[in-house]
This record gives structure tokens, C-alpha cells and sequence, in this order.
């Protein structure tokens, strides 16, 4: 059990969610970025991840560097069987992280940046649920290699966990929005975030009841032990997070529906782990398989154990000088 | 555009490409990074306004750099994988944990203080500021170490063996991370990071100095560039010609190509200066050459005899002509650079540094030679590491994905696109800042994201705002 590839299977299970927490909520600032209604809730809305949005992109490089460094099989296979998923997703990343610089250097293209924040946003978060939909339907491997089609990261299902990715990252960026604004914006993305809420619910339920079918194991896992247990659970879990959603937005509390979205985050992904485990791919390539040989996880843990704490340390930090309320009205210091 | 073209050749011109892109911005960030810490500690000590100004100039145009080099940087971390699946699959034992520390040592660190040293100095102090200037700059550097250590890995593997799956795996990390080309490959980048620094800031020192010379904040820029080109110009020919030596003695088919050596040599290479690779023939035409001189710097010897390319088989030849060019231009610009260097200290010595027109026309005309010669001699070293990915070990062709040609030319396509309009832009928004001078702000436009937000004129409030603007 306690196995290198077990302790590294964490640290990268760690660093996805991190990164989907992070980059989550930055991503949906953007996506929900046209309900500004001018400039000045563009600045703030912006404004609100202008420092912070780098440092957390960095952990999605993590998870294809870390990928690549202790599970390089799984990388190798991954990679070109969501062949395009991905590299619309990069292409789709570059477009709104040059936004962030590119619309302040220039008044006739600002619509067009805009419309580059925007489009990234979404495509980036789009791309990102299909890649999740099409790990779950399970990668065909046969030699050490990826051995399906190219289209086969298209369904129903794929396009379903899409829809529900966006969605979702639009709920913790308004929550997000929520915590560092006050006044009108606020108001507004306290409105949002209540359907962007009940939607994301409605996702989660059709995604979980979908998820069993797209493999029999699946099945098996939530109904045998360990999983049962959280079978009972899960449910009662995230209807305690969504009552923390929707009562946090109706009392006007400002870190409560942030909190609590991210809560759902972390279920959900705690399900995909129970369903997932012991494959670090489905449906056939197990953690223990995929790993590198000792020697590199041992290298590598070495650093990640004294680095991971310190990079923990200064993000909080940098989250932490940059705290409060953006106020528009005195600008931002 | 890219019919009958293989998977291979489409999936090698878009790494070719997607890597060609990206190392303009670290080429360039490396260096500015320094120079921004450089700066802020300048100011610190002795509260010289022209400091702070040009640390607010050039911290505006990292920025922007920045950006780009990000975003370009992550699509090089997945590019591995989508292309290249099977050198991940082989390789990642050995250079995936290099690449982790690239990320968790260095990536995390200059994101992680940049928000800081953009928008920070008002919320942490000059102290703490200074400290995420630094980190900001170690950084850029710790990721140009683990990233040069994975490439000379490649290009001169060492510390490793293959295990029953076809993998290279691990035995010592020590000779892995200090495999025999790094320090040279290591030392020689980063001087050339420096000067390519070093010659736009001196560029757009020299554009300011040809409308107003006495811009001052010019005038310290243009000063400290041609400073850093006359010490770092001879520093890096000599660090090239050490890395020279070492790749004759590692991978000695990459200096024939270099060297334009079709033939050996038995007593005494020639130096080739110039002259056209004809590669059907197996020989330089026109050549224009010195007798002996090539075996005197590779060898230090006259007489040393010297091999050519025809003791290597033709499967294992790198494409001479790429090679042959793009080292000529790099060792050029080199000595163009040192030209430059030289200049001014003879201006200097006159005390008309700040006057003599024809020299700032120069450093505008070299300004951006250093990207130039960064990507000649990145297209020397990589191009004449082939047909290998590692070197000797594992053939390029053996390295692929198994990708249809197709999605490989698509994806391709979607690169060029994408790259030319985002990275243009840009460009085109660097230049327009380098083109403001230091000082004064562009009229009609806002200052960035951070203080943009303020309806109040940020300026009158703003600490971070330098005097006269």
C-alpha cells in the first residue's frame, strides 16, 4: 500500500486538484467576464487574479511535468489519445494568459483581448472536462502505447462533462468574484452564482448517475468496500456543501459560497479517485504499472517533499499581501 | 499546405516551430530578470531617480514577455507527450524528475513572487519587494539550469541504463545532471541570455539617445548596456569555444557539420569561412578558407589531424548545410557583438559615448541580433544532434507518437496561426513600449492591470510612479 507510486499517485491527485481549484476559479472569472457591464467591472474583475493567475497555471504544468517524471507511461499514453482536446486546450490557454497583459497596452484592441479572456476561458475549461469525460469512458493501450482513434475522446459523455466543467468553473469564479468585491458586482455575481449553483448540482447528479455505465468496475467499486461507504456519503456530503452554497449566497456572506464551492470541487474529485483507484488510467493501467522505476520517484520525492511545502508557503503569501476587497474607487493598493 | 509530408518531419516542424518561439521570451527574461534586481538595487543604495525609472520601464515590457514565454512554456510541456510519446515513455524515468524540479524549483518561484514585484512594492515594502525582484531573477535562472541539464542529457547522456521495457533508467543522478556537455551548455546560455538583454536595452538606449540625448534614463541604460557587452561579449566567445571543445569530443559528427569537414584531415584542418555545402556532392564549394587554422582552436595543435564526416555513416550524418549556415551567423553576431562592445569603449574613453550618432544607430541595428544569434545556435546544437533525440541512443524516428499525419499537419497549422497572430501582437505591443521612451507614459493609455483600476489619477498616489511622469 505504501508503495512510491501509491505516495506519488497522491502528490499528482494533489497537484490536479490544486490546479483545479486555482486555475477553476480563474478561469471562470473569465468565463463569466462579458456579464461586466464596463470597464470598471472588467478592471476589478480582472484585477482580482491579475497576480495570482501565473502562479496558478503553473500547477497544470506540474501535472504534465510530474506526469512525465514519475508516471511517464500514463503520460505517454494520455497524451496522444486526447491529442486534440489538449492542444485546443493550450491553444485556448495562450490566448487568455497574453489577455492579461495585451488589453491594457492597447484602446482599439480591447474588444478583441476581451474576446481573447473570454473564448480562452471557456474553450480552456471546455477542453479540460472533455479530457476528464474521455478518462472515464477509459483509453485504449496495447503495446505501451495508445491504441484507439482519434475521435474517440468525442461523446455524449465527454460533452457532458465539458458542459459541466464550464459551468462549474463559472460557479467558483463568481464565488470568487463574491469574495473580493463589493457593491453592484457583488450583487450581480451573488445572482449568478445561485443558477450557476442549482446547475452545476443538476451536472453532478447526471454526471454520477452516467459514470457507472461507462464501465462495469465502476460498479463494482462504489458497491463493494471500501467504496460503499462513501456511496452513502457522497450524496449527503454534497447536499451539505450545496445548503452551504445556496444559504451563504442569501445571508450575503463573502468567503461562505467560495468555500463551499470549492467543497464541491473536492467531492467530486474524491469521487473520480474512488472510481479511478487502483488505475491511474482507465480502464486498465494501474498506478503500480504506469510508475517509473524507484530509483526516479525516490529523486524526485526527495525535492517535492521539502519543495511542495515552501511553494505552499509563498503562494499563501502572495494570495495573502494581495487579500481584501478590490476597491475601484481608490484603485488597487 | 503540408500534403505528403510524414508524421515525422510534420511532428519535428512543429516542435521545431512551438521550441523556436518560446526560447525568444526566456532568452530575453533571463536577462531582464536580472537586470530588473539589478536596477531595484541600484535604486535602494543610492535613491537615484533614474533607477526607478527605468525599473518601472523595463518591468512594464518584462511583463508582457513574461506572459509570452508562459504560455508558450506550457505548451512545450505537453508537446512531449502528444508527439513524442514514445521518448517520454523511454526517457521520463531520467528527465521527467529533472523537468519536476524545472517546475517545482523554479516556475512556481517566478510565478509565485512575480504578482509581488509587478504589483506589490505599495503592500510589502521596499524590503520584501526587493526580495521577490531576486526571487523572480533566481528563479529565471534555476529553470535555465534543470532545462539546459534535460537538454545536454539528450545531447550527451550520461549516468543511465536500459531496462527490459526499452526504457532509459536511472543509475547515478549526479552524472545524470552533470552529464559532460551541461556546464558548458549551461554557462554559454545564460551569458547569451545576458547579452541578448543587454543589446536591446542598449538598442533602446540607443533610439532615445538619436531623439534626445539628454534623456537621462537613456543615457544610464544605453551606459550599463554597452558595460555588460564589452565584459560579457569575450566571456561568451571564449565559453563558446570550450563548449566547441567539448562537443568535438562528444559528438564530434555535430563539429564535422560545423566545420563544413566533409573529408578528414590527417594533417591539419582547414577553417572554412565561408563557402556553399553541397551536400549531394559531399563537399563546400567556393570555399574560402585559412590552412590548419581549424585544428589550431579545436586542437590547439596545427598538424592535429581532424576527421570528417566521411568516418561517419551516412544514417548517422546530421543535415550539414542547416548546420554549416546557422553557426556562421552565431559566431558572427558574436563577434558583432564584441565589435559593438569595443566601440564604445573607445567613445567612452573620449567621453562622447552619449554623442557619437553613428554608435546608437549600431546598438539599434544589433538590438535584436541577440535573438538571432540565440536561435542560430540553438538550430546548431539541435540540428546537429540529429538523427537522434538522444544522442547515440534513440533515434528520432524512433521517438514518435503514434500520430496520423493528418492531425499532426492540422495541429501544426493551428500553431502557425495562433503564433503569428498572438505572439505579433505582441511584438508589436513591445516595440510600441520600447519606442515610448523611459518616463513618460504612452499617451491615452493606461498604466496595467493593477492601477487601471483606480478612477483617481493613479499617478499622484501611486509610490511606484516615477518622478515627472
Amino acid at each position: 500500500m505504501f508503495e512510491l507510486s501509491f505516495i506519488w499517485a497522491g502528490i499528482i491527485a494533489f497537484a490536479v486538484l490544486t490546479y483545479v481549484i486555482l486555475d477553476g476559479f480563474d478561469l471562470g472569472v473569465g468565463i463569466l467576464f462579458p456579464l461586466a457591464d464596463d470597464e470598471q467591472e472588467k478592471a476589478t474583475m480582472m484585477n482580482s487574479i491579475a497576480p495570482i493567475w501565473d502562479g496558478n497555471e503553473t500547477w497544470l504544468v506540474l501535472g504534465g511535468g510530474g506526469l512525465f517524471a514519475v508516471f511517464p507511461l500514463a503520460y505517454a499514453v494520455v497524451m496522444p489519445a486526447l491529442y486534440m482536446p489538449i492542444i485546443l486546450m493550450l491553444l485556448a490557454l495562450i490566448f487568455r494568459g497574453v489577455a492579461f497583459e495585451y488589453r491594457w497596452r492597447t484602446e482599439r484592441w480591447k474588444p478583441v483581448w476581451d474576446a481573447a479572456f473570454f473564448g480562452g476561458s471557456v474553450v480552456a475549461a471546455f477542453m479540460q472536462g472533455i479530457a476528464l469525460g474521455a478518462l472515464v469512458q477509459g483509453i485504449k493501450v496495447a503495446d505501451r502505447a495508445y491504441a484507439g482513434g482519434w475521435w474517440d475522446w468525442l461523446s455524449v459523455f465527454s460533452v457532458l462533462t465539458g458542459l459541466a466543467v464550464v459551468v462549474g468553473y463559472a460557479l467558483l469564479g463568481a464565488t470568487w468574484v463574491i469574495l473580493k468585491t463589493e457593491g453592484r458586482l457583488q450583487r450581480q455575481m451573488q445572482g449568478h452564482a445561485w443558477w450557476l449553483g442549482a446547475v452545476t448540482l443538476g451536472f453532478i447528479g447526471v454526471v454520477s448517475i452516467m459514470t457507472p455505465f461507462q464501465d462495469p468496475e465502476y460498479f463494482n467499486r462504489w458497491l463493494s468496500l471500501p467504496g460503499s461507504i462513501f456511496s452513502f456519503l457522497m450524496p449527503g456530503a454534497v447536499l451539505a456543501a450545496a445548503w452551504a452554497l445556496f444559504t451563504g449566497l442569501n445571508a450575503g456572506k463573502d468567503a461562505q459560497p467560495f468555500l463551499a464551492a470549492i467543497s464541491l470541487f473536492v467531492l467530486c474529485f474524491i469521487g473520480i479517485g474512488i472510481s479511478f483507484y487502483p488505475n491511474i488510467v482507465p480502464p486498465n493501467l494501474t498506478i503500480v504499472e504506469a510508475a517509473a522505476p524507484d530509483k526516479s520517484l525516490r529523486f524526485t520525492l526527495v525535492g517535492t517533499v521539502v519543495l511542495v511545502p515552501m511553494i505552499l508557503a509563498y503562494t499563501a503569501y502572495a494570495y495573502w499581501v494581495f487579500r481584501g476587497k478590490i476597491d475601484p474607487a481608490e484603485g488597487y493598493h | 499546405m503540408f500534403d505528403g509530408m510524414t508524421a515525422e518531419t510534420l511532428a519535428r516542424m512543429q516542435f521545431a516551430f512551438t521550441v523556436s518561439f518560446h526560447i525568444i521570451f526566456p532568452a530575453f527574461s533571463i536577462g531582464l530578470a536580472s537586470y530588473l534586481a539589478v536596477l531595484n538595487g541600484l535604486w535602494l543604495r543610492t535613491k537615484d531617480d533614474r533607477y526607478l525609472t527605468l525599473f518601472n520601464y523595463w518591468k512594464k515590457i518584462f511583463a508582457v514577455a513574461f506572459g509570452m514565454g508562459v504560455v508558450s512554456g506550457i505548451v512545450m510541456s505537453y508537446q512531449f507527450g502528444t508527439n513524442w510519446s514514445v521518448f517520454s515513455d523511454k526517457t521520463g524515468p531520467v528527465l521527467g524528475p529533472l523537468m519536476a524540479y524545472e517546475v517545482l524549483s523554479a516556475f512556481f518561484l517566478e510565478a509565485g513572487f512575480l504578482g509581488i514585484m509587478l504589483f506589490g512594492r505599495k503592500r510589502v515594502g521596499d524590503g520584501l519587494h526587493m526580495f521577490a525582484t531576486a526571487m523572480v531573477a533566481f528563479g529565471t535562472l534555476m529553470s535555465a539550469t534543470w532545462i539546459l541539464s534535460v537538454n545536454s542529457w539528450m545531447q550527451t547522456p550520461a549516468g543511465f541504463s536500459i531496462n527490459e521495457l526499452g526504457q532509459f533508467v536511472p543509475e547515478d543522478w549526479w552524472q545524470i545532471v552533470f552529464n559532460p556537455s551541461f556546464p558548458y551548455r549551461l554557462v554559454h546560455m545564460v551569458l547569451a541570455a545576458y547579452l541578448t538583454t543587454a543589446l536591446v536595452v542598449g538598442g533602446v538606449g540607443g533610439l532615445h539617445l538619436l531623439r534626445n540625448r539628454e534623456d537621462a534614463p537613456a543615457r544610464r541604460m544605453f551606459s550599463m548596456a554597452m558595460w555588460m557587452l564589452i565584459f560579457v561579449a569575450p566571456l561568451q566567445i571564449l565559453a563558446g569555444d570550450f563548449h566547441g571543445i567539448n562537443t568535438l569530443e562528444h559528438q564530434p559528427a555535430k563539429v564535422m557539420a560545423m566545420e563544413g569537414h566533409y573529408d578528414s584531415h590527417p594533417d591539419g584542418a582547414p577553417l572554412i569561412l565561408f563557402g556553399i555545402p553541397n551536400p549531394a556532392e559531399k563537399r563546400i564549394d567556393y570555399a574560402i578558407q585559412v590552412p590548419k587554422l581549424s585544428s589550431l582552436i579545436l586542437k590547439h595543435d596545427l598538424d592535429a589531424p581532424l576527421a570528417g564526416l566521411d568516418t561517419i555513416p551516412d544514417a548517422d550524418e546530421p543535415p550539414v548545410a542547416i548546420i554549416f549556415w546557422s553557426f556562421r551567423v552565431m559566431v558572427g553576431l558574436g563577434f558583432a557583438m564584441l565589435g559593438l562592445g569595443a566601440w564604445s569603449v573607445l567613445r567612452r574613453m573620449r567621453g562622447r559615448l552619449y554623442e557619437d550618432r553613428w554608435l546608437h544607430r549600431a546598438a539599434i541595428v544589433m538590438g535584436p541580433m541577440g535573438f538571432v544569434a540565440v536561435l542560430a545556435g540553438w538550430i546548431t546544437t539541435e540540428v546537429g544532434r540529429q538523427p537522434f533525440t538522444v544522442y547515440g541512443m534513440l533515434r528520432t524516428s524512433d521517438s514518435l507518437a503514434p500520430v496520423a499525419a493528418p492531425a499532426v499537419a492540422a495541429s501544426l497549422t493551428a500553431f502557425i496561426l495562433v503564433y503569428f497572430f498572438i505572439f505579433g501582437a505582441g511584438t508589436f505591443y513591445l516595440l510600441r513600449m520600447m519606442n515610448s521612451p523611459a518616463g513618460a507614459p504612452v499617451p491615452g493609455l493606461k498604466d496595467g492591470p493593477i492601477r487601471t483600476a483606480g478612477i483617481t489619477p493613479v499617478q499622484q498616489v501611486d509610490p511606484d510612479a516615477t518622478p515627472g511622469e
